[in-house]
């Protein structure tokens, strides 16, 4: 069981949370209201991910608690969890 | 028996060597494959000795004649996820492109005991997929219908017709899960999932192939856009092609070769109760509860579910997926609520976006990809083996993985199964 450490709720089973993974991943071109994305930077945007076996920034929903998107960093092997923000804060998406 | 050729002649199993083996005490068995030095090049090297990779290397031998092949293994032949799943076998597919690829499987296991000279305990006891609601029958009728268009068996189950095949199923007024119908693929089954690995290990050294274990890739050495051998922790090995047949660990493998791929590898968990008397005799599966419940010939009641829901390469599970799969277990089959559970284990599953594997080529020149097999690699063994070797051999896919490539994912031919968007959480 993992204990995530919402910044809003305090430290609570990982049963309360949804995950939204790769925290990485960014809409490519359109967003900010310039150039629309090209076909290859959408399909990437869609379905590549960074997938490593270490450390891993991820995102998380607090579904059953405060219902805020975070963004935490997390070791993929041995499951240590080294910090946990908001996304409106920490996120890169 | 380090680089020697084994004497076929006294290790081909048969009950006559078995005869000859008893007189002498069981002490002449010999060992079932070599343990070779790597050599310094090969025609093909294949990454990966799990049950696909080391059938790819067999049917590399014995259908396309291409015998200079190495399996590097990193760890142990039988280590990895081929010894850590749930050991279904069937075809019962919606999508075309899908359907033929695991029916041509589901028929190369049908001959597999014969066709290794291994016994892998291939038992086609069906798998009953149960449905709990009136919808979820219509859905269940509408794959059925799809199995008879394509040529595959299958057999939709009245209530009446699932209660006499599993009598133990919750049939009662206050059943948590009702028990609506089922659908049935008969042909389908269970085999025993250490022998395939074996089977084929055996099989292939047989055929000339190098099978080297401990020995991990730590990159790949390319030049002008073309793979030319592999870095290990035993040295450098120059090679003609490179496939990679990794499960779980292709996103870090293919990263070596500089490629990103639609994949997040995640945890997958089954387990195993005390052994108990006989008293299933099929596979019951609840696509509803994402369940899966067989008993193994030891006796143990095997189960299986869902992902533990986040990227995971850690090969051990946590709590709550335990917790999901027992208790539907048990809601299912009230028998099973005295019974201790003996053993859980994990597996790290490679996902892809659509939940249909990849079989590929790949942008590098004479490397290809086998991977993203997500929850349904085991039943694929001989079939990934098949058709990756035919990839490789006339470096060009086979037309059964043609709807495996990579670049479905840009091209927007992706296949996905239950029709749903870009989430790597599909069968």
């Amino acid at each position: 069981m993992l204990l995530i450490s919402c910044p809003f709720c305090g430290e609570r089973p990982e049963d309360e949370f949804g995950f939204g993974g790769d925290a990485s991943v960014r809409h490519q071109g359109g967003g900010d209201g310039t150039e629309p994305a090209s076909v290859e930077q959408y399909a990437d945007y869609l379905y590549l991910r960074d997938n490593p076996k270490g450390r891993h920034a991820e995102y998380w929903v607090h579904r059953y608690g405060c219902r805020r998107w975070l963004v935490a960093e997390r070791d993929t092997v041995t499951h240590e969890i080294f910090s946990v923000k908001s996304a409106s804060e920490g996120g890169t998406g | 028996m380090t680089g020697s050729n084994l004497d076929w002649t006294i290790v081909r199993y048969s009950v006559f060597s078995l005869a000859r083996q008893a007189l002498a005490g069981h002490a002449g068995w010999p060992e079932a494959w070599r343990k070779p030095e790597p050599k310094r090049r090969y025609d093909v090297v294949i990454i990966g000795g799990g049950g696909h990779g080391l059938a790819t290397a067999y049917y590399l031998a014995k259908l396309h004649g291409i015998t200079n092949v190495a399996v590097l293994e990193r760890g142990w032949i039988g280590g990895g996820n081929t010894g850590r799943n749930t050991t279904i076998v069937r075809s019962n597919y919606f999508l075309k492109d899908n359907a033929f690829f695991y029916e041509h499987a589901l028929k190369l296991w049908e001959g597999l005991s014969l066709d290794l000279n291994f016994n892998v305990m291939f038992s086609q006891r069906g798998n009953i997929i149960l449905t709990h609601d009136f919808g979820g029958a219509e859905g269940a009728t509408m794959r059925y219908n799809a199995l008879r268009l394509n040529g595959i068996d299958g057999e939709f189950l009245t209530r009446e017709e699932v209660r006499r095949r599993v009598p133990d199923l919750d049939f009662s007024p206050t059943a948590r899960f009702p028990v609506f119908g089922a659908m049935n693929q008969p042909r389908s089954g269970v085999a025993r999932h250490d022998a395939v690995a074996w089977g084929f290990a055996r099989a292939a050294d047989r055929r000339g192939v190098d099978i080297i274990e401990n020995c991990e890739v730590t990159g790949f050495d390319i030049a002008n856009g073309q793979v030319t051998g592999v870095r290990t922790s035993r040295g450098e090995i120059g090679a003609g092609k490179v496939g990679i047949a990794v499960a779980g660990h292709s996103g870090t493998v293919a990263a070596m070769a500089g490629l990103r791929l639609p994949i997040e590898t995640h945890l997958l968990q089954a387990m195993v109760s005390e052994p108990v008397k006989p008293f299933l005799d099929t596979v019951v599966i609840s696509p509803g509860l994402h369940l899966y419940v067989s008993q193994t010939d030891k006796g143990e009641v095997l189960m299986g579910g869902a992902l533990d829901g986040y990227n995971s390469y850690s090969q051990r599970g946590t709590w709550p997926a335990i917790e999901d799969v027992v208790s539907a277990s048990v809601a299912l089959l009230p028998r099973l609520r005295g019974l201790k559970l003996m053993r859980t284990w994990g597996g790290v599953m490679d996902m892809t976006m659509d939940g249909a594997p990849i079989i590929s080529k790949t942008p590098i020149q004479h490397l290809y990809l086998n991977g993203g097999w997500c929850y349904g690699g085991f039943k694929a063994t001989p079939g990934s083996g098949w058709v990756f070797a035919s990839t490789i051999a006339n470096d060009a896919p086979h037309p059964l993985n043609e709807g495996f490539s990579l670049d479905r994912f840009r091209s927007g031919r992706t296949l996905t199964e239950r029709g749903v968007g870009n989430l790597p959480h599909h069968h």
